[in-house]
């Protein structure tokens, strides 16, 4: 599933946050954004399942496609494109529910019912964030109980139960230690082969360990944008190379 | 700083006037201290002697009998208790729902011109005199049906308790992290469903702790009820009839000559108070979260 972004701009208010942003994002791979503090690079990745939005003031020019089809079209159900582009946010932020009610609230609103779908869905979803054999004992208990590590897992497990298509992470290790920032990169790997995943990040080592490919935001615009190896060894732009190595951001 | 503090030899700086800072301080912290026992007094000191004087005439058929004759002996307040429980229960039906949902609006819409005009209209109506709130459910309820009623009694409290309810229930969804509606966004909830079982959710044991104070002022009015409910001394249970309430039955009987009629109303202080605690403290029960603490 691809994701292409063309000419994009985004409003919040008078304020212009991003121009004309044009991006391919491409299909089982990881993308990462990169950028100063203010970018943008948040400001788009939000803006990828409409959620950006939803802030009163905001307005937008352009357009993202989701395998062709425009997600702003008028029969884009919103709440579709939501469940097909799963989230996951730089603070965990579970329901104070269940670990199991956390993972089946998704499919729940999507109309799965039956106890044993339901069952089926909660382990594959908790197996293929790494979380299983954690919490497989403790499912009925408090989701606000586990480590920072598993609560961002447990995120995670929570939007691929709606099996998303697109993967959408706002800094999701931002917060982590070194071990668990680890388990999640690891994990992000291996669902990269059945998912595209969009990651936006503040840690250029985890960028360069994790992508495929970088997009380099900078003042709301994209500077740059391409293989990992090519934007590392021999950025194109002066900018890049000074972000890159540390001159500024 | 060259005012405040003085070199002493040794180079090193110190602030002058040490001594009448350090008093001027510890005087500061008493009067706090005073003020705060000033305002937790009036309660001990109305507890304290409503259990006095009320303890005294409360026997099981304070909570069973009816009001009897002036010159007989005994009797209770059984219509008024029931009565007060159904003006609680009319009020709460009508004045919770439209309360609750002010506030959610007042929260989803928050910066709108809509939501700051209703926002300033609910402020007034919170400061409405209840008297005036009892004109207007009279005007209204009682004149042209030409009798008093306990609907009539019910409708003024839940105007009452409206402004409260909508005002609590506001801040307290503001408090809910907006990274929670974010996460059930993200999951294709729909902006209504996201505002009801995640957002209301997570705000509930705040909105009832506002239903409650709202329920626990209502409970004692007397004004809104002396033209609408307008009280009774037989027992009554229709909403279309007046209906006793515990706080129109405590003034008649605190200002009659009657001395055993003076210690009913103690008794009848004592219950109305014990009953918005029992109120509080079983709803607080209930809503405690399972998961983790709540917003308080």
């Amino acid at each position: 599933m691809t994701v292409a972004a063309e000419n994009f701009s985004f409003w919040y208010g008078e304020k212009q946050a991003l121009h004309d942003i044009t991006l391919s994002i491409a299909d089982r791979q990881i993308t990462a954004l990169i950028g100063p503090s203010g970018c943008g690079k948040s400001t788009f990745l939000r803006s990828i399942n409409r959620l950006q939005e939803l802030l009163p003031g905001t307005r937008h020019t352009g357009l993202i496609a989701l395998d062709g089809e425009d997600i702003h079209d008028r029969s884009m159900d919103v709440v579709g494109l939501r469940q097909r582009v799963g989230m996951v946010f730089q603070r965990w932020n579970l329901f104070p529910k269940s670990i199991y009610d956390n993972v089946a609230y998704g499919p729940k609103i999507n109309g799965v019912s039956d106890r044993e779908e339901l069952d089926g869905i909660v382990e594959r979803s908790l197996r293929r964030a790494a979380l299983w054999e954690e919490v497989r004992d403790r499912l009925r208990q408090s989701a606000l109980g586990l480590s920072g590590g598993q609560q961002q897992r447990l995120c995670i497990a929570r939007a691929l139960a709606n099996d998303p298509e697109v993967l959408l992470l706002d800094e999701p290790a931002s917060a982590l230690d070194p071990i668990a920032t680890q388990r999640i990169e690891e994990l992000l790997y291996e669902l990269r082969k059945d998912l595209s995943i969009v990651i936006v990040t503040h840690n250029l080592q985890q960028a360069g360990r994790v992508a495929d490919s970088i997009a380099f935001f900078y003042l709301g615009r994209l500077i740059e944008a391409g293989p990992t190896q090519q934007l590392f060894t021999s950025p194109a732009q002066e900018q890049t190379e000074a972000y890159i190595t540390g001159r500024f951001g | 700083m060259t005012q405040s503090t003085a070199v002493v030899p040794g180079g090193r700086r110190v602030p002058r006037n040490v001594t009448r800072r350090r008093v001027v301080s510890a005087v500061m912290i008493v009067l706090t201290y005073l003020a705060a026992a000033a305002a937790t007094l009036p309660l001990i000191f109305i507890l304290a002697n409503l259990l006095r004087q009320g303890v005294g005439s409360l026997h099981w058929h304070f909570f069973t009998s009816m009001p009897k004759p002036v010159g007989e002996e005994g009797g209770g307040m059984a219509n008024a208790i029931a009565g007060t429980l159904m003006l609680i229960t009319i009020a709460s039906a009508i004045g919770l729902p439209i309360g609750i949902g002010a506030g959610l609006f007042l929260a989803e819409q928050r910066g709108t011109r809509v939501a700051n005009v209703v926002r300033f209209l609910s402020d007034v109506l919170n400061g409405l005199p209840s008297i005036v709130v009892g004109i207007f459910a009279w005007q209204l309820l009682v004149r042209p049906f030409h009798h008093f009623s306990a609907l009539a009694g019910g409708i003024a409290l839940a105007v009452m308790m409206i402004p409260i309810v909508a005002r609590t229930t506001e801040e307290m969804i503001r408090l809910v992290p907006v990274s929670l509606r974010e996460a059930a966004l993200a999951l294709g909830y729909t902006r209504w469903r996201t505002s009801l079982s995640i957002v209301l959710r997570s705000a509930l044991p705040g909105i009832v702790t506002g239903a409650l104070v709202a329920v626990a002022r209502i409970a004692g009015e007397t004004a809104p009820l002396l033209f609408t409910a307008f009280g009774n001394q037989f027992w009554s249970t229709s909403p279309g009839q007046p209906i006793a309430a515990l706080p129109l039955q405590i003034f008649s009987y605190a200002i009659s000559p009657y001395d055993d009629w003076h210690a009913q109303a103690w008794a009848g202080a004592l219950v109305l108070i014990a009953l918005v605690l029992v109120i509080s403290v079983s709803a607080r029960f209930a809503t405690r979260s399972r998961y983790g603490r709540g917003h308080d």
